[in-house]
């Protein structure tokens, strides 16, 4: 990778950021497989050389069309290739409101405090600061999402990031501030428009506010040939809720970094995921649920199927603070394997600090459970239709966590249909 | 009228052999019972029939309407016409009920057809209705959390939903109370008819007072040794399995 030519309009604070990411990029070194935080990672992946800054999309107007998510939004931003390809703004009376959606390239000048403020602020502590530095640096682009005090965005605000050609490389960056007591769900959609191999470098920084409640959901769906960072930063304040949903169903060397700070008495964070890797794919998450402050609740629910020669690793802390007692966290990874090549492994762990905390970490690795199989087979339903109502019924569990039912269909259909194909496989 | 015909069957799981040269004809318009003591490998013939992978037939026949269905794979006998109502009903996690019998119900399309939804819902809130289960138990995980008596009451949906040719129902009547017993045992005479044959599974003569069957077969040490009308049940009722204990089996330990 060479540094980037960048396109567009940004301030010179954006560009002196990025200037510091390309440094920081060069100077941090590369994992090595000894490496604590990259312990069963394949660090061979990340031979990042072949990859280039694309040039635009060929057709921006068929991938608009094709940028059909999960049902209904308060606002839709297309991004192909790093470029904004289309914006629905949302409605002028949530605009009159004061609900700022907009691209990172016009809010890092018209909301520069908040930007300035929140993006990138906390530490990459999970492993990829080297790759958070690659993406400070990149072309980066995305949406900047604030939701002013008290409003409640009813629809989803829905995002989409296009990656085209062979090894092209994309930064998309997702920014939510809520402020306090307000609501929003905020949609992303990581796709390719290819099979060709890509680089996907992502970040978002969520920051929900007191009394505020987020629900953010990931739908990673990059072709099965691409080398894909998502790195999650999330800062939860007094009684505030957020909700992160991270759902990769693509890619072939995906690593997930997921740190999630409870700022506040009386924070709560939701941490889900379900995750498929089949064939040669391999699913690397990392996650961090850092209690700073008494009486907060964090629940982790991450949930792996494999197939053929897929690989998962999950590695998770829980880490309570000094003084942050009356802690609530739950930390829980479960594993299905449907074939003999594939692995899971699950690291999970605590650093408790504090007194009078209830934590409670687990982690299972399972097959299709045989006497479930054969109720499902008595019933005339065929062994790889009762293999998938079996493994949809496993995340299912997952998937009923999501608040929005409205969410909840679309996203099962793409999982059920991801499923399907990597059983076929 | 078809029949299933079972042809001195022997089943062994390990190297214990559980069936020891069982037999059996159910034509469809008619309902059997069979009873025997515990152990004597009632759930084995009915799982057998049902093509469980655990158990090896080691000689006789299954035979459905004349054909050996001994190589179907389970699905591939359910699909022809064979229902298990099972003894401990498993619970299937994250699948609703309305799912899982949507599939069940799609398996029986031929390749291409979709099942129609609102005719599928239609059907489905009848059964249940007849089966006095509340609506809110279509979008609740098969069995899961259910009681006893929920879970009996949802295999029988199930029978009603698939409308089998042979039905076997394993000990559906335990776990019931009463008033259960007179819900689910409406159920299952709905069924009756002269499409469908009907193996009934029992412990306890009151569930004949409701199902009243066509004959009753004792069964002792994987054998049927007594085979009568319905009056054969109060028999057992008042007299237990000892008069019917086999010789043979007697002589084993001497
Ligand atoms: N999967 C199995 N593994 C080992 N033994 C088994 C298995 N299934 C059945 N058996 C044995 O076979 C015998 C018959 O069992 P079966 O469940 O068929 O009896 P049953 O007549 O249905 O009894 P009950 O009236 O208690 O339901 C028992 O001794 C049982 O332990
Ligand atoms: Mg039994």
């Amino acid at each position: 990778m060479e540094g980037a030519l960048v396109e567009g309009q940004w301030p010179e604070w954006f560009v002196a950021s990025r200037q510091r990411g390309w440094t920081d990029f060069q100077q941090l070194p590369a994992p090595v497989p000894k490496d604590e935080k990259w312990r069963f990672s394949n660090v061979k992946a990340l031979d990042l050389d072949t990859f280039r800054y694309p040039v635009a999309v060929a057709d921006a107007a068929a991938l608009v069309g094709r940028s059909t998510g999960l049902g209904e939004s308060a606002a839709r931003f297309v991004f192909g290739n790093n470029r904004l390809l289309a914006a629905t703004a949302p409605a002028a009376e949530l605009l009159k409101a004061g609900l700022v959606v907009m691209s990172l390239e016009e809010a890092a000048s018209q909301h520069t405090d908040l930007v300035e403020k929140h993006f990138m602020a906390q530490e990459v502590k999970l492993g990829s600061a080297k790759y958070a530095a690659l993406h400070r640096s990149g072309p980066v682009n995305g949406v900047f999402v604030r939701v002013p005090e008290n409003l409640e965005v009813a629809q989803p605000i829905e995002i989409f990031h296009w990656v085209e050609g062979e090894n092209s490389a994309v930064f998309p960056h997702t920014l939510v501030v809520c402020e306090r007591h307000s609501k929003a769900t905020v949609v992303d959609c990581f796709r390719s428009s290819d099979d060709e191999p890509a680089f996907a470098c992502g970040v978002n920084d969520l920051v929900v506010e007191e009394g505020a409640k987020l629900n953010y959901v990931a739908v990673q769906q990059w072709s099965l040939a691409t080398t894909a960072f998502h790195l999650n930063s999330t800062t939860v304040g007094r009684d505030a809720a957020c909700l992160g949903m991270q759902v990769n169903l693509g890619g072939k060397f995906v690593r997930g970094e997921s740190y999630s700070r409870m700022v506040a008495e009386g924070a709560r964070s939701d941490m889900l995921s379900v995750n498929i890797a089949g064939g040669e794919q391999m699913i690397d998450q990392r996650t961090f649920q850092d209690h700073a402050k008494p009486r907060a609740t964090s629940d982790l629910l991450y949930q792996n199927a494999l197939t053929g020669k897929g690989r998962t690793v999950f590695s998770g802390v829980i880490r309570v603070e000094p003084g942050a007692h009356k802690t609530d966290a739950y930390q829980k990874v479960r594993n299905i394997v449907l074939s003999d090549d594939a692995e899971a492994n699950s690291m999970p762990g605590l650093e408790i600090e504090a007194d009078d905390v209830r934590c409670t970490h687990g982690a299972t690795t399972s097959q299709v459970d045989d006497r479930e199989l054969f109720y499902l087979l008595a019933r005339g339903i065929h062994p790889e239709a009762a293999q998938q109502l079996l493994v949809m019924g496993f995340f299912n569990t997952v998937l009923d966590r999501l608040p929005d039912a409205r969410l909840r269909g679309p996203l099962e259909g793409l999982v059920a249909a991801r499923l399907r194909a990597a059983l076929r496989a | 009228m078809k029949h299933l015909k079972i042809d001195n069957l022997h089943v062994s799981i390990g190297d214990r052999e559980i069936l020891r040269g069982l037999s059996l004809d159910l034509p469809t318009g008619q309902v059997h019972a069979i009873m025997g003591p515990n152990g004597s490998g009632k759930s084995t013939l009915a799982k057998v029939i049902a093509g469980h992978p655990d158990y090896t037939v080691t000689s006789g026949d299954i035979l459905f309407d004349g054909e050996s269905i001994l190589a179907m794979e389970p699905d591939a006998r359910a699909r022809k016409g064979i229902f298990l109502a099972f003894q401990y009903p498993s619970e299937i996690p994250g699948v609703t009920i309305a799912n899982f019998l949507r599939a069940a119900l799609q398996a029986r399309l031929p390749d291409g057809e979709e099942l129609e939804a609102t005719e599928y819902y239609a059907k489905l809130y009848e059964k249940m209705d007849l089966l006095e289960m509340p609506r809110t138990f279509t979008s609740r995980a098969v069995n899961e959390g259910f009681s006893g008596g929920e879970k009996k009451r949802c295999e029988i949906l199930q029978m009603a939903m698939l409308r089998p040719t042979f039905a076997l129902l394993d000990e559906t009547d335990s776990g019931l109370d009463i008033d259960a017993l007179k819900i689910v045992s409406h159920g299952v005479n709905s069924l009756r008819g002269p499409e469908t044959g009907m193996l009934v599974i029992t412990h306890y003569q009151r569930l004949l007072n409701y199902i009243v069957p066509d004959y009753v077969h004792v069964m002792v040490n994987g054998r049927i040794v007594e085979s009568g009308t319905k009056e054969l049940a109060l028999k057992l009722e008042a007299e237990g399995y000892d008069w019917a204990t086999e010789p043979e089996a007697e002589a084993v330990g001497a």
